[in-house]
């Protein structure tokens, strides 16, 4: 007999029909996830997020490798170690809060239930597309959400490759079925109607601003961030050396594809010389004024950030700028003498050149850093190189963001890993850069509570022992196939509490392996 | 009610059938289908239903699905039904995609425009191929009303027509009876058998463990063949594509209709193979039908199938029956005196009453509380309760409450009102 086939004589793929269709399925399946997924309890959940961030951890250095291959640009062993500790770490940093158990607050007789989003739908960008995949996922397991991840069309293998990969262990680990899916064939109109579907309860966005604007106007809520541009003042208090190799670092992580990166160095005159002879020493290329005009020409086009220099290297970006760099050359600093508008290079630039401006004065200075965020960045990151606590809060408070990192590389510190921000590869960047929320994205902005408030006056006490009633039955139980002999399919047993909840050895395990990625970080 | 319906129903029962009109009035649920959408129906008045009856699966997939929708307008301007002479693109690519789909060795698709007409060109290729005359099928069977399905199934709708088989060559007997099964195969004089896998409008009995391999055994031991009446039991309602798969066995022929084309454009599908399909090699035009097959009704029913097929359907299948399953189970234990059953293959679902008549009161108070269940026409204590494969979780929430509130006042009504409740 001839293999049968099956023929499509009429093909609807593209309506909006098909469209809507594709999108409501994802969805429906993964309401009902998070309805059971809210049945679990707190000793499960955390189980399934670890062994999640488990598999995550494991695979860190070959989706690393292969975003790499696939994107063309950042560099692997910075995509390993933000991929690693997107996983381990940032479930152990997140181990102590309770987002599963009712809350008593006594003496304000309040007692809060925690509730989950639901259905979470996330989009990926191509910079940090395994980072963002796991942070997302882990944050939306350790909150008993479910989550649809679309990935970045430029990164989409490797990140379908991760997230199917992430689902399988979840499901494993005794998660409910399609808690994490993932949007497999990207489109803008898909993606569209995702974002537009009553069924979705709340948006993560990172990518490009268009995508997060669309993000916010939607309909539904959205957490998205805006872009950075991230000023960083060298005062005269500063450890010149110290900042100086910082900046450098920090600046060539990955390429400088963290929006968290350094965008444009502020230094002071008194101190321009003699910075600039550590930034050479860290690693940094000092740019004459004709190759930074080759480098304006080469990094911005009409239509703005040539995306072909995007997280490439130094020396290949000064290669095609025609500048003489040595290979060993990190970063390339480029001086300019405007800020805003008339100069492209105050724009982000997601490569490792840096802008280089001198200013007069410590006021001139924290003008000029807040100007630059007016232009592009407001909201996000900025850092301060000083001694003087003083100056720092007073470049704090001129500048329009929510984190200033200090003294410490800014692309990690931002990002919560050579700081003690909270690890996040999603920047809220707030009310100033037209987002609902200015921390650094986590878990916790995946839940609300309930809040039960007694009567003030009345004079109950709050029963502690009450909160106990407020069980969770776990996964649903297997509806029987009347007749059908033996067909009930194994259904997940939570394991004995001892086999990974108080085993000590493996929480020293993953204590040192994120003490030791704290230490590559920040040494960059 | 509103003027306008009472004049409708009463032009319902001047023009169309005045028994059927009167005996939904008699029976208290005055629907009057207008507007529908998804699993909902709207009444001519308003009201809003949701659907766990699907006309039998027939809205399996909803409504006026979106897709199906689209799928016919645009096959409209190119296709009509087509002429059933002539070798036809969508009845061939469907009957690819179904031989694709089908369990065993089931190759060609003969078309008929419904149900009965289905099971009519099984059993008339069961005849040509096994060159005897009879059938054997469950008592209080149901397979249609055309000339032999109607024989096959309960007299309650042959004898009325005079229709009734007189020459002994339907023979009918008890389901999930082993025995009798076997009496009635062994004198080799068995064309096929044709079995329901789960007899639908007799209130969803489920086969024993084993019985249906065991008659499909016998069948093999006595010469008959298997003829899977799949039209309630497919299409992904028994959580994988046809639930005759689920007992393991593989027939002859499977029948399939009602969701096979979505409710949207009639066809239904005769699946045979090459042992049962010998007619369509000794004499291709000994079945004719110019409906059967329409050539829309088969690119629809390419959808419905391309769409039932998709991973997360049977995903889906299985959230909505162990969700329904388990609050069913917390309303059972409201009501032990009276809800005293429930029958269950994925979202086949059969609920049953301590009361010779208890589904009628129940699919009454149903109604009232803007749930649509129909009750079994031959077991009226065991209401058909259906639903359908893409029903979403918040709908399944919403009907849970509303049967509650139903089953509730039904045992009530059936009870009194001085009777306990459980718990």
């Amino acid at each position: 007999m001839m293999d049968p086939a099956v023929k499509n004589l009429i093909d609807i793929d593209r309506s909006a029909a098909a469209m809507g269709a594709k999108a409501d399925i994802l969805l429906e399946q993964a309401r009902w996830a998070a309805q059971v997924f809210q049945r679990y309890d707190r000793a499960t959940t955390l189980d399934i997020a670890e062994a999640v961030a488990r598999v995550a951890h494991e695979k860190a250095a070959e989706y690393a490798e292969r975003a790499v291959a696939e994107t063309g640009f950042g560099v692997a062993a910075h995509k390993r170690l933000k991929n690693e500790l997107s996983s381990l770490p940032l479930v152990d940093h997140y181990r102590d809060w309770d987002f599963v158990n009712p809350q008593l607050r006594e003496r304000e007789m309040i007692v809060e239930i925690p509730r989950p989003a639901g259905v979470i739908f996330a989009l990926a960008p191509s910079t940090n597309p395994i980072a963002t995949v796991y942070f997302k996922i882990l944050s939306a397991l350790m909150t008993r959400n479910a989550i649809i991840v679309s990935p970045h069309p430029a990164a989409r293998a490797v990140s379908l490759d991760a997230i199917n990969t992430l689902a399988a262990a979840a499901e494993a680990a005794g998660a409910p079925t399609a808690v994490i899916q993932a949007v497999e064939q990207p489109s803008l109109p898909l993606i569209d109607e995702f974002m537009r579907s009553a069924k979705t309860d709340v948006i993560l966005a990172t990518g490009g601003s268009a995508m997060v604007r669309a993000a916010y106007s939607s309909a539904n809520p959205a957490i998205g961030v805006g872009p950075g541009n991230a000023p960083v003042f060298v005062d005269a208090s500063a450890d010149l050396g110290q900042a100086a190799k910082h900046i450098v670092e920090s600046k060539s992580f990955d390429n400088s594809i963290l929006c968290t990166n350094e965008s444009v160095l502020i230094a002071l005159a008194e101190s321009e010389a003699a910075l600039l002879r550590e930034m050479k020493k860290a690693g940094a290329h000092i740019c004459s004024l004709e190759e930074t005009a080759a480098l304006r020409r080469l990094l911005f086009h009409e239509r703005g950030f040539n995306v072909e220099t995007l997280g490439r290297d130094a020396t290949w970006i000064a290669e095609q700028a025609g500048i003489k760099a040595s290979p060993k050359t990190k970063i390339l600093v480029a001086p300019i003498h405007l800020i805003g508008q008339d100069e492209p290079l105050s724009r982000e630039k997601l490569c490792p050149v840096l802008g280089f401006y001198v200013a007069r004065s410590k006021a001139q200075a924290l003008t000029q850093a807040r100007q630059l965020l007016r232009f592009g960045g407001t909201g996000h990151s900025a850092a301060i190189h000083a001694r003087d606590q003083r100056t720092v809060l007073d470049f704090a408070q001129a500048v329009e963001v929510y984190r200033v990192v200090v003294n410490a590389p800014c692309s990690q510190g931002a990002a919560g890993f050579a700081t003690n921000l909270a690890p996040s590869f999603t920047i809220g960047t707030g009310f100033f850069g037209s987002s609902s929320i200015g921390e650094n994205i986590g878990p916790q902005h995946l839940v609300s509570w309930t809040k039960v408030a007694w009567n003030k006056d009345a004079g109950e006490m709050l029963d502690a022992t009450a909160l106990g009633h407020l069980n969770h039955p776990g996964p649903l139980p297997e509806a029987p196939s009347d007749g059908v002999p033996g067909k009930t399919r194994p259904r997940y047993q939570p394991p004995p509490a001892a086999a990974s909840h108080s085993d000590d050895s493996l929480r020293d395990e993953i204590r040192r392996i994120i003490a030791e990625e704290l230490r590559a970080a920040l040494k960059g | 009610m509103s003027l306008e319906k009472e004049d409708f129903l009463e032009r319902s029962k001047t023009f169309w059938n005045p028994a059927k009109t009167q005996d939904w009035q008699d029976m208290e649920v005055d629907l009057v289908i207008d507007r529908r959408e998804g699993y909902c129906l709207y009444d001519m008045d308003g009201q809003r239903l949701i659907d766990l009856h699907l006309n039998g699966g027939t809205y399996n997939l909803g409504h006026r699905h979106p897709e199906l929708v689209e799928v016919l307008n645009q096959a409209t301007s190119h296709f009509d039904m087509g002429n059933h002479h002539f070798p036809s693109l969508a009845r061939t690519a469907l009957a690819e995609a179904l031989a694709a789909c089908t369990p065993g060795d089931l190759q060609y698709t003969a078309y008929g425009s419904g149900g009965g007409e289905a099971i009519d060109i099984a059993i008339k290729s069961a005849r040509n191929a096994m060159q005897k005359r009879k059938i054997v099928s469950i008592i209080r069977a149901y397979h249609g009303h055309t000339g032999l399905a109607v024989k096959a199934g309960a007299e309650r709708f042959s004898k009325l027509f005079l229709s009734e088989d007189r020459e002994g060559e339907f023979v009918q007997i008890p389901f999930n009876d082993l025995n009798a099964m076997e009496d009635a195969l062994k004198g080799r004089d068995v064309a096929a058998v044709l079995m329901e896998t789960i007899p639908a409008t007799y209130g969803f009995p489920m086969p024993d463990e084993g019985y249906l391999p065991t008659v499909k055994k016998l069948c093999e031991r006595y010469d008959a063949l298997y003829i899977a009446d799949e039209v309630q039991t497919g299409l992904m309602r028994c959580g994988t594509l046809w639930g005759i798969t689920k007992y393991d066995v593989e027939p002859d022929i499977l029948v399939t209709g009602k969701g096979i084309s979505g409710g949207i454009y009639p066809i239904a599908c005769c699946v045979l193979n090459e042992r049962s399909g010998q007619w369509l090699k000794q004499d291709g035009f000994g079945h004719i039908s110019t409906m059967g097959g329409a050539e829309l009704g088969c690119i629809v029913a390419m959808k419905v199938l391309e769409i039932t097929q998709r991973p997360q359907v049977a995903l889906m299948v299985r959230y909505i029956s162990d969700f329904i399953r388990a609050g069913l189970d917390q309303i059972r234990d409201l009501y032990p005196d009276f809800f005293i059953g429930i029958r269950q293959h994925g979202v086949v679902m059969g609920l049953e009453f301590n009361h010779p008549q208890g589904a009628k009161p129940v699919m009454k108070h149903l109604y009232r509380n803007g749930v649509w269940a129909i009750f079994s026409t031959l077991d009226p204590r065991v209401l058909q309760f259906k639903p359908g494969i893409l029903l979403s979780q918040a709908m399944c929430e919403e009907v849970l409450a509303r049967v509650e509130v139903a089953i509730g006042a039904a045992r009530e009504e059936v009870m009194g009102k001085g009777s306990r409740r459980g718990r």
